[in-house]
């Protein structure tokens, strides 16, 4: 009986409130994306498609290409993974992180969002959410491309698909929260370092040309890009796609990815309280 | 009958920068009240309403809204209430109708009821016919109008507008005005803070006087300049002004306070304006040359200036 009346009192009502309330801040937030459904695209598609157009189709035509440390597979295969897992990364710098420091700085619409009646913690939440959304269907739209334009031979399998899935998931929700830290943290006239001293660092030693095995040959690197999270995403992916490549053993990878994820969103989340509430 | 909002010993302190923003305020506003916090900048106008709307936790005391505390149950609070800060909140990214339309879907209404919320407050607030602009192309009075109406649309219990007039033209002023009022009539507790005397006097039914986070004085607009005692408030401009002159204007029958105002000049409370006031107020200045003489009646901003000897204006 006392059960009973637990499960229909007022807790439960005020969750269900905050579950309403979450779900009208996804709305907001997906109506604004069919808006500018365009230039989602572009800023989605337009780096990976230019990457592999140059390197996988135009390099190997006049006759320059190279492989990435395996010399049975194409550069085109090792490139799969890795720009799929860059642009589930930038979705969360771009779909989060860029809006975010607007509606502190600027709009400072921010301050209307967390009046929304559910905890503030839930606000930002939201924000992690909605960015792995984004990074989700971002890997969707960028696989295709790596996958038709190269004018070599692309070998991928999805065999291990409960693998990708997982790992597509955990990397979009760690991107979401990497751009809920760095949009909080970062102030408006500091946005053009974040392309020069985060995306563009992570990128390139994020084990996304190349895979991680490869590094062997220099030792201290192979170390020092453990901290960067892109890379456990690439590996990640490259184990799920390209098991034929040498790749991590699937606990490291998947250990590091949530261990990034509980990180950079208890970090994202104390940082996002911290500024909306004084 | 609970109180719509009621403040207990209300204290913020911002331990940083060492300043007592708020100190120890005890309030309480009734249901229906239109009640407004009047002060200069930086009198911690803002940071009550930040404690009473959860956005700044409170150091010691505490606040309640309809009976709620605003600690131990802030999103409880904030479907109580509705917010019109200082800056324009609006969300660029969506439109006119949009902006009040999600807010609606936040507060759990359902798609229907969402819809039919937003035709009625852009008719109500005469912004139907820029429904599909977005925020940026609003006039300023435009956009305030839309950020009272996002704020009443969940059916708010008690409003608070912070310095909702504050950068607007006289006539959008005015317009905003109305729309308070009328929201009193239908009910709405409205708690706005201030540093304009007559929006406070035209407004609000009752006035607390802030200061360095202390309330000064609360009461009825009538009864706090009634309280001062004065019949004119005269303004003096002079050439020179000296301990002499104050002392001559101060012995003069009838006077009741005599203030040097910050441009050279003398502020005098008179009780009554008898036909000898002024003459004699002349002949006691001369010595000092009069260049201007202005009589007015006492206003909040009289209350204002006898209560601490400053101007409220910025």
């Amino acid at each position: 009986m006392s059960e009973v009346t637990l499960r229909s009192g007022p807790r439960s009502s005020r969750l269900r409130g905050y579950a309403r309330a979450f779900g009208g801040l996804l709305l907001r937030d997906s109506r604004v994306l069919v808006r500018e459904i365009v230039p989602f695209v572009l800023r989605t598609v337009m780096n990976p498609l230019l990457f592999v157009f140059v390197f996988a189709y135009v390099f190997p035509k006049i006759g320059q290409g190279f492989d990435g440390g395996a010399p049975d597979v194409s550069f085109a295969t090792i490139l799969v993974p890795g720009l799929v897992a860059v642009a589930v990364v930038f979705q969360g710098i771009s779909a989060v992180a860029l809006p975010l420091v607007n509606e502190f700085g600027r709009t400072r619409e921010i301050e209307d969002r967390v009046m929304a009646p559910l905890p503030v913690g839930a606000v930002a939440v939201e924000k992690i959410v909605f960015g792995a959304l984004q990074s989700v269907v971002a890997a969707a739209m960028v696989f295709p491309l790596v996958y038709l334009v190269p004018a070599t031979d692309v070998s991928v399998n999805f065999d291990r698909w409960p693998l990708l899935l997982m790992v597509v998931v955990l990397s979009s929700l760690t991107a979401g929260a990497l751009g809920l830290a760095v949009g909080t943290v970062v102030k408006p006239q500091q946005v053009p370092l974040i392309f020069s001293i985060l995306v563009i660092p992570i990128t390139f030693l994020g084990c996304v040309y190349y895979p991680w095995a490869s590094l062997s040959t220099i030792r201290w690197l192979q170390f020092a890009v453990l901290v960067n999270p892109l890379v456990y995403m690439s590996e990640g992916l490259r184990t799920s796609l390209t098991p034929q490549l040498p790749h991590m053993p699937v606990a490291a990878f998947l250990g590091a990815i949530t261990l990034s994820l509980a990180l950079l969103s208890t970090l994202g989340v104390r940082a996002f309280l911290r500024r909306v509430r004084s | 009958m609970t109180p719509s909002i009621a403040l207990i010993g209300l204290t913020k302190v911002y331990e940083a920068a060492g300043v007592r923003a708020v100190d120890g305020i005890d309030l309480e506003v009734g249901q229906g009240e239109l009640f407004g916090l009047l002060g200069p900048n930086g009198a911690g106008k803002t940071t009550i309403v930040g404690m009473c709307t959860t956005r700044v936790l409170p150091t010691g005391g505490r606040v309640e809204v309809d009976g709620v505390d605003v600690v131990a149950d802030p999103a409880g609070v904030r479907r109580r209430i509705g917010v019109v800060t200082q800056y324009n909140t609006l969300d660029r990214a969506c439109t006119v109708a949009e902006n009040i339309y999600y807010h609606c879907r936040f507060f759990g209404m359902s798609k229907a009821s969402g819809r039919r919320r937003t035709d009625g407050l852009l008719e109500q607030f005469r912004l139907a016919d820029r429904a599909e602009a977005m925020p940026d192309e609003l006039s300023g009075g435009m956009a305030q109008r839309l950020q009272v109406a996002r704020a009443i649309a969940h059916h708010p219990q008690v409003l608070f507008l912070d310095e909702p007039t504050a950068g607007l033209d006289p006539q959008s002023r005015i317009a905003l005005w109305d729309i308070v009022a009328d929201l009193r009539r239908e009910g709405i507790t409205v708690l706005l803070t201030t540093h304009y005397m007559e929006e406070a006097e035209q407004l609000c039914e009752r006035v607390a006087i802030i200061d360095q986070g202390r309330i000064l004085v609360c009461d009825t607009p009538a009864s706090l300049v009634k309280g001062l005692n004065a019949g004119r408030v005269v303004l003096l401009a002079l050439d020179s002004r000296d301990a002499g002159l104050l002392t001559r204007l101060g012995a003069i029958e009838g006077v009741t306070e005599v203030q040097p105002t910050d441009d050279g000049g003398v502020r005098l409370l008179a009780a009554t304006a008898n036909g000898r006031l002024l003459p004699q107020v002349v002949e006691a200045a001369q010595p000092n040359g009069v260049r201007d003489l202005a009589i007015n009646d006492p206003s909040l901003e009289t209350v204002f200036i006898s209560l601490t000897g400053r101007d409220l204006r910025e």
